[in-house]
C-alpha cells in the first residue's frame, strides 16, 4: 500500500490546478493519476484559442493553457502517473488504480480530489431512428481524430447541437476541407458563445438551424445522409418539415455529462441537476476528505473557471489534511425561477472566505434582476441585460454576510422578470 | 453610406452593433455597443477583419503524427484558406516545443505560425 | 479448395453446426459474407432461451425448442458463455388473456416443457414488483433463460476453427454448380470453393442460396424487429423475461434483463421488402416503448443507451426447415429459423450434424475438445486475480474502455482469437469495449488504433463492421 496526503484523480486542467494549489499550501505528498498518456486532459485536443483570457489575461490554445500547468507540475515534486486508471475509491479513502507498469496500485490518501472531467452524451440517449452506419460520432471523438490522430473523420458533415464543441468542430472541419452542411440545434437558441457562432459558422456561411433536429440517419455501411425536421415548442418534430441532407458524417454535440461513475460507486451524494457531487464552499463532497472540481462537478464553459474552482478545491483539501477546514453547520443553496442549479450546494456558517455561487439559467433572459435571498431578506441583487443557458454565471457573497446567516437557512438564487 | 449590423463577440453580452460606413468604406459611426472594446471590434470587423488560425502541422519522428499550431497573431480573414494551403505543405521534425516557429511570415503577412504543443 | 462440408452462414446455427462438425474426421469450411460471425439475425434479437410453450404441439419448433433449451445451460458452460436461468412470465391483463395463458400452459405441458405454472396477480407482483398493477395473472416458466447470442456464436466459431474448421469471412456465395459426381462448386467473393455437402444456414438469405441449386421451396418473409437497450442502472426493473400474450406476428413486446445486466425491450414486428433494412424507425421504437410500458409502466427511454433492429426470417410454413433439398440430397437446408431459433439452435446444430453424419457416414475424430476456455474478463476479477494477470501480461493493466473496464489485453485476445475480431463492432461484441454508457465515445478511437496496429493496416482501413463501413477518411496532412 502506498501512502499519500493527496491523491488527485485526473490530470486535466482541474486536477493539475488542484494539485498545484495544494502543493502551494504546503501539502507534501501529492499524486496525480491520469488515464491518458499525457497530462492535459481534453485540452490536448482543443487546439483552438480562447483559453486563458480570465486567468492569464491572454488568449491561448488548449495545449498551451494545459502546457503552462504541466510545466509547473513537473517542476514540483508532485508525483504523476499517466496511463493509469482509477478503478475504485473506498469509504476510507483508499484509491485502487491500475496501469501496465505498476500493475495494481493501492493508495491510502488523507484527501482525494475528483477531477475526472465529463463525457459526451451519445446517440443512444437521443434515440435517433435509422441506420447504425459508420460515420455517426460525438464531436469530441471527431476532434480527437482530426487534431491528435491526424485523420479526417468525414467529408460532408451535419452537426447536431450548437454547443461550443459543435461550433468549433464546424470550423475545424471546414478549414481541413470538409463541407459542413448545417448545424442543427433542438432549442430555439444556441448553447454556444456568440463569438463562436460568428467565427465558426457565419465566417464560413454554415447555416445554424434553430429548433431543428435530426430525426433519421440513412446509409447501410457509411452514413449517406440524415433527415432533419423542425421541432415545435415541446421539442417534438413537426410532421411535414422533414428535409433530407446528404452527408457522410453526423457529429453529435448534444451535451456533456460529468463522469461520476467512481463517485457513484463510492456512495458520494450527487446533485440530480448538475450530475456532479453535492459540495460545500471548498468543494468537499458528502464523503469526508473527498473533493470534486472542474467538469466532474459541473460542466463549465470556460477553463479559467475550472482552474479557479480547482484551486479552491486544492485549498480545501489542504485545509482538510491539516484539520483547519470550516466545520460548522451549513446553510443550503438552491436555484429557483429560471436558475437551474447552484454550486456549491451548501456553505459552512463559519466559512473563512468570500464565496462565489455559480449557477446556470434554464433559458434566455433579457433585462431581468438577479437576486439572492435568504428567507425574506434580499442579500444580493443586480440587473442583468442578458443571461443565457450557455454561460455559467456567478455572484460573490461576502464572508461576513455568510457568517450572519441564520442556522438552517437556505440561500435562493432566482431571476426576477420586469 | 452603408450600414452594417454586427453582433459583438468581445464579451458574452453580445451587443447588437450598427456600423455606418461612407462610400470609401470608412467607418463613420458605431452605435449599439456598450463599451470601448465593442467599438474597436466593430471598426476592425468592418474594415479589415482578422481571425486567429489554429490547425495542425505534420510532424515526423514525434509521439503523434501532427502537432497543433496557431498564427502568432490574427491573420486577415480572407487569407484563412490560403494560409491553410501553405501550412498543409510543410512537415516539421520532432522535437518541437511550444512556441517554436514552424513557418515564418506566412504569405508575407509578417505573421509566424507557431507550435502550440510539444511533439 | 475441396471440403467435405461447407456451411454457408456464420450465425448461431451455422457456427454451432460447424462446431458439431469439427468433432468429425472431415474437412469443413464456414463461409460468412460479412466481416464477422453473428452479423445477421443472431446479433439483434431478444436473446431469450424460451421455455417452449409457444410452438404448436408436434411441430419441429416445439420439439427443437424444448431440446435446445434443455441443452443450452450445459452448452454455455462448455463454451464459457454467460447463461442465466431467469425464468419467464407471460402476463395476462384480462380474464380473456388468462384463458390464453391457461391454453399456453396446457400446450407447454404437452410439448414437454418443465417447471410451468399459472400464477395469480399477487405472485406475479411478488416476483416482479415493477410489473403493472393491472396484471391479472401470468404463466410462469422457470425453465427458460437468457443468453448472449453473439457471444455463443463467437465461442462456437472459435472452437470450430481451433478444431480445424476453415472460417472464411467476407465470402459471399454468388452461385452454386453441381458436377456429374455430385460435387458442388461454389462461386464466392473469395474464389471457387468445392464441397461434397453444403449446409445452407444463410438465415434471411437462405431462400436465395437454395435457389442457387434450383430449389425454390423456401419462402421467407423478412420481419423486422426494433429494440431499445437500457443502461444497467435500469436493470432492476425486470428480473424475469416478461412477455405479453402473443399475437399473430409473434410473441409481442417483451421486457427482459440481459446477461450483462442491462434491460432490453422489444421487438416491434414489421414485414419488410428489403432484407437488409435494419434501420430503426421512430414509429417502431415508439411502439416498442408504448407496449413495454403496458408491462412495466415505470420504463423510461432516458435510460436508453442504444436502439437497434434485427431481421427475422419468418417461413411462410410457420415451422423450421431442416431437410435435404428435394433438388439435391447433399444440400441441407437449415432455414426459416425464426423464434425460438436461438433456443433451438443447439438442437438444430445437433440434428444437422447427425443428418450429415448418417448420410455421408462421417467418422468421429479420435480426440476432440469442444470446450472453450473462459476469456479474460478483468471487470469480474478479484484484486488477487488481477495482480496475477497483469504480472503475466502487462497489457491487462491498461484500461481501454472505462465504462465497462475492458483492458488492452482483452482486446488483443479478441483480435488474435480463432475467428477473431477484425473491426470495431467485432471487438465490442467480444469484449464489451464501447458497449457502455458512453457508447465508445472515449475508447472508440483507441480501439481503431489497436486494430490498426495489430492488423498492420492504416487507421483509415479499419471499419465499424466490415465492407464500406470505414470510420476515417484520408490523413489531414
Amino acid at each position: 500500500m502506498l501512502h499519500y496526503d493527496l491523491v488527485v484523480v485526473g490530470g486535466g486542467p482541474a486536477g493539475m490546478a488542484a494539485a498545484l494549489q495544494a502543493h502551494e499550501e504546503g501539502i507534501e505528498k501529492i499524486l496525480i493519476l491520469e488515464r491518458a498518456d499525457t497530462l492535459g486532459g481534453i485540452l490536448e485536443q482543443c487546439i483552438h484559442t480562447g483559453f486563458g483570457l480570465h486567468y492569464f489575461g491572454e488568449e491561448l490554445s488548449g495545449p498551451e493553457y494545459a502546457g503552462r500547468f504541466i510545466e509547473k507540475v513537473y517542476n514540483t515534486d508532485i508525483d504523476v502517473k499517466v496511463d493509469t486508471m482509477v478503478l475504485d475509491i473506498s469509504a476510507d479513502n483508499v484509491v485502487t488504480a491500475v496501469n501496465n507498469f505498476d500493475g495494481l496500485l493501492i493508495i491510502q490518501a488523507k484527501a482525494i480530489v475528483l477531477a475526472m472531467g465529463c463525457r459526451e452524451r451519445p446517440r443512444g440517449a437521443l434515440s435517433i431512428a435509422g441506420s447504425r452506419a459508420a460515420g455517426i460520432m460525438t464531436a469530441g471523438t471527431a476532434q480527437k481524430y482530426v487534431n491528435i490522430d491526424g485523420y479526417m473523420p468525414g467529408k460532408t458533415v451535419v452537426i447536431l447541437g450548437s454547443g461550443d464543441i459543435g461550433l468549433i468542430m464546424a470550423r475545424r472541419m471546414t478549414l481541413e476541407g470538409a463541407k459542413v452542411k448545417a448545424v442543427c440545434e433542438l432549442m430555439p437558441y444556441s448553447g454556444g458563445l456568440t463569438r463562436n457562432i460568428v467565427q465558426c459558422l457565419e465566417d464560413f456561411g454554415i447555416p445554424l438551424r434553430l429548433s431543428c433536429t435530426v430525426v433519421e440517419t440513412h446509409g447501410k455501411e457509411r452514413l449517406e445522409g440524415v433527415t432533419v425536421a423542425n421541432v415545435d415548442e415541446h421539442l417534438q418534430p413537426i410532421p411535414g418539415t422533414e428535409e433530407y441532407i446528404p452527408c457522410d458524417t453526423l457529429m453529435l454535440s448534444v451535451g456533456l455529462i460529468p463522469e461520476n461513475e467512481l463517485s457513484k460507486n463510492a456512495g458520494i451524494a450527487l446533485d440530480p441537476v448538475t450530475g456532479g457531487p453535492v459540495v460545500d464552499e471548498y468543494r468537499e463532497t458528502s464523503h469526508k476528505g473527498v473533493f470534486a472540481c472542474g467538469n466532474v462537478l459541473q460542466v463549465h464553459d470556460l477553463v479559467d473557471f475550472v482552474t479557479e474552482e480547482s484551486q479552491l478545491a486544492g485549498v480545501g483539501a489542504a485545509k482538510s489534511i491539516r484539520g483547519s477546514k470550516p466545520d460548522s453547520d451549513t446553510v443550503q443553496t438552491k436555484g429557483e425561477n429560471g436558475v437551474r442549479y447552484v454550486v456549491p450546494q451548501k456553505i459552512h456558517r463559519d466559512t473563512d472566505a468570500d464565496v462565489k455561487l455559480y449557477f446556470r439559467v434554464g433559458r434566455v433572459f433579457e433585462n431581468v434582476t438577479l437576486c439572492v435571498t435568504c428567507g425574506d431578506e434580499v442579500i444580493f441583487s443586480r440587473k442583468k441585460r442578458k443571461m443565457t443557458p450557455g454561460e455559467m454565471e456567478y455572484v460573490t457573497l461576502k464572508t461576513d454576510t455568510l457568517q450572519k446567516l441564520p442556522a438552517g437557512s437556505t440561500l435562493t438564487v432566482h431571476i426576477k422578470e420586469a | 453610406m452603408a450600414k452594417k449590423d454586427l453582433v459583438c463577440v468581445s464579451c458574452p453580452i453580445g451587443c447588437a452593433i450598427t456600423v455606418e460606413l461612407n462610400d470609401a468604406g470608412e467607418v463613420v459611426s458605431v452605435t449599439g455597443n456598450t463599451c470601448k472594446r465593442g467599438e474597436s471590434y466593430a471598426r476592425q470587423e468592418c474594415t479589415h477583419p482578422e481571425r486567429m488560425l489554429c490547425t495542425t502541422v505534420k510532424v515526423e519522428g514525434g509521439r503523434l503524427p501532427v502537432v497543433p499550431v496557431k498564427s502568432a497573431s490574427p491573420v486577415p480573414k480572407e487569407l484563412l484558406f490560403a494560409c491553410m494551403q501553405e501550412i498543409n505543405q510543410i512537415t516539421v521534425q520532432a522535437p518541437v516545443k511550444i512556441g517554436d516557429v514552424v513557418l515564418k511570415n506566412i504569405l508575407n503577412t509578417g505573421i509566424d505560425i507557431v507550435a502550440t504543443n510539444e511533439a | 479448395m475441396m471440403y467435405d462440408v461447407v456451411v454457408i452462414g456464420a450465425g448461431v446455427v451455422g457456427a454451432l453446426t460447424a462446431r458439431e462438425l469439427s468433432a468429425l474426421n472431415i474437412r469443413v469450411a464456414l463461409l460468412e459474407k460479412c466481416n464477422d460471425v453473428a452479423m445477421g439475425t443472431t446479433k439483434a434479437n431478444s436473446a431469450i432461451v424460451h421455455g417452449g410453450f409457444d410452438a404448436l404441439n408436434g411441430t419441429r419448433k416445439a420439439k427443437l425448442n424444448v431440446r435446445g433449451t434443455a441443452l443450452m445451460p450445459s452448452l454455455c458452460e462448455q463454451l464459457s458463455v454467460p447463461y442465466r436461468g431467469n425464468g419467464s412470465l407471460v402476463l395476462a391483463f384480462s380474464e380473456k388473456e388468462m384463458e390464453h395463458v391457461q391454453m399456453l400452459y396446457e400446450r407447454g405441458v404437452k410439448n414437454g416443457v418443465q417447471k410451468l405454472s399459472v400464477i395469480g396477480k399477487e405472485d406475479v407482483l411478488k416476483l416482479e414488483p415493477h410489473v403493472s398493477d393491472e396484471v391479472v395473472g401470468a404463466l410462469l416458466c422457470e425453465s427458460s433463460g437468457i443468453v448472449c447470442p453473439y457471444e455463443l456464436t463467437i465461442a462456437a466459431a472459435e472452437v470450430a476453427v481451433r478444431n480445424g474448421v476453415e472460417f472464411l469471412r467476407n465470402c459471399e456465395v454468388t452461385a452454386i454448380d453441381t458436377d456429374a459426381d455430385g460435387v458442388f462448386t461454389l462461386s464466392t467473393t473469395c474464389g471457387e470453393i468445392r464441397a461434397s455437402y453444403v449446409v445452407n444456414a444463410a438465415g434471411i438469405h437462405s431462400d436465395d442460396v437454395a435457389r442457387m441449386i434450383g430449389d425454390d421451396s423456401i419462402s421467407l418473409v423478412a420481419r423486422k424487429g426494433e429494440y431499445y437497450l437500457l443502461d444497467k442502472s435500469f436493470g432492476y426493473l425486470a428480473d424475469h423475461t416478461i412477455f405479453q400474450c402473443p399475437n399473430e406476428m409473434g410473441k409481442g413486446v417483451l421486457v427482459t434483463s440481459t446477461v450483462d445486466g442491462n434491460l432490453l425491450i422489444g421487438p416491434s414486428a414489421l414485414d419488410v421488402e428489403d432484407k437488409q433494412d435494419v434501420d430503426t424507425t421512430a414509429s417502431g421504437l415508439a411502439f416498442v416503448l408504448e407496449k413495454a410500458k403496458k408491462s412495466v409502466p415505470s420504463l423510461n427511454v432516458r435510460g436508453a443507451i442504444t436502439s437497434f433492429a434485427g431481421m427475422r426470417a419468418h417461413p411462410v410454413t410457420d415451422d423450421f426447415i431442416i431437410d435435404f433439398s428435394e433438388k439435391n440430397d447433399r444440400f441441407l437446408n437449415v432455414a426459416g429459423i425464426e423464434s425460438p431459433g436461438l433456443s433451438a439452435a443447439p438442437a438444430i446444430a445437433e440434428m444437422a450434424a447427425q443428418m450429415l453424419t448418417e448420410k455421408a457416414d462421417f467418422a468421429a475424430k479420435a480426440d476432440c475438445d469442444l470446450h472453450r476456455e473462459p476469456p479474460v474478463r478483468f471487470r469480474h476479477m478479484t484484486k488477487e486475480q488481477r495482480e496475477a494477470l497483469i504480472a503475466k501480461n502487462k497489457a491487462y493493466g491498461r484500461i481501454i474502455c472505462r465504462c465497462e473496464t475492458v483492458t488492452e489485453g482483452e482486446i488483443l485476445d479478441a483480435i488474435h482469437a480463432p475467428a477473431g475480431a477484425r473491426d470495431v463492432d467485432g471487438v465490442k461484441r467480444r469484449t464489451r469495449a464501447g458497449m457502455g454508457r458512453c457508447q465508445g465515445g472515449f475508447c472508440g478511437s483507441k480501439v481503431v488504433e489497436i486494430l490498426s496496429r495489430e492488423l498492420g493496416v492504416p487507421m483509415n482501413e479499419i471499419t465499424k463492421f466490415g465492407g464500406g463501413s470505414k470510420i476515417l477518411f484520408e490523413k489531414t496532412k
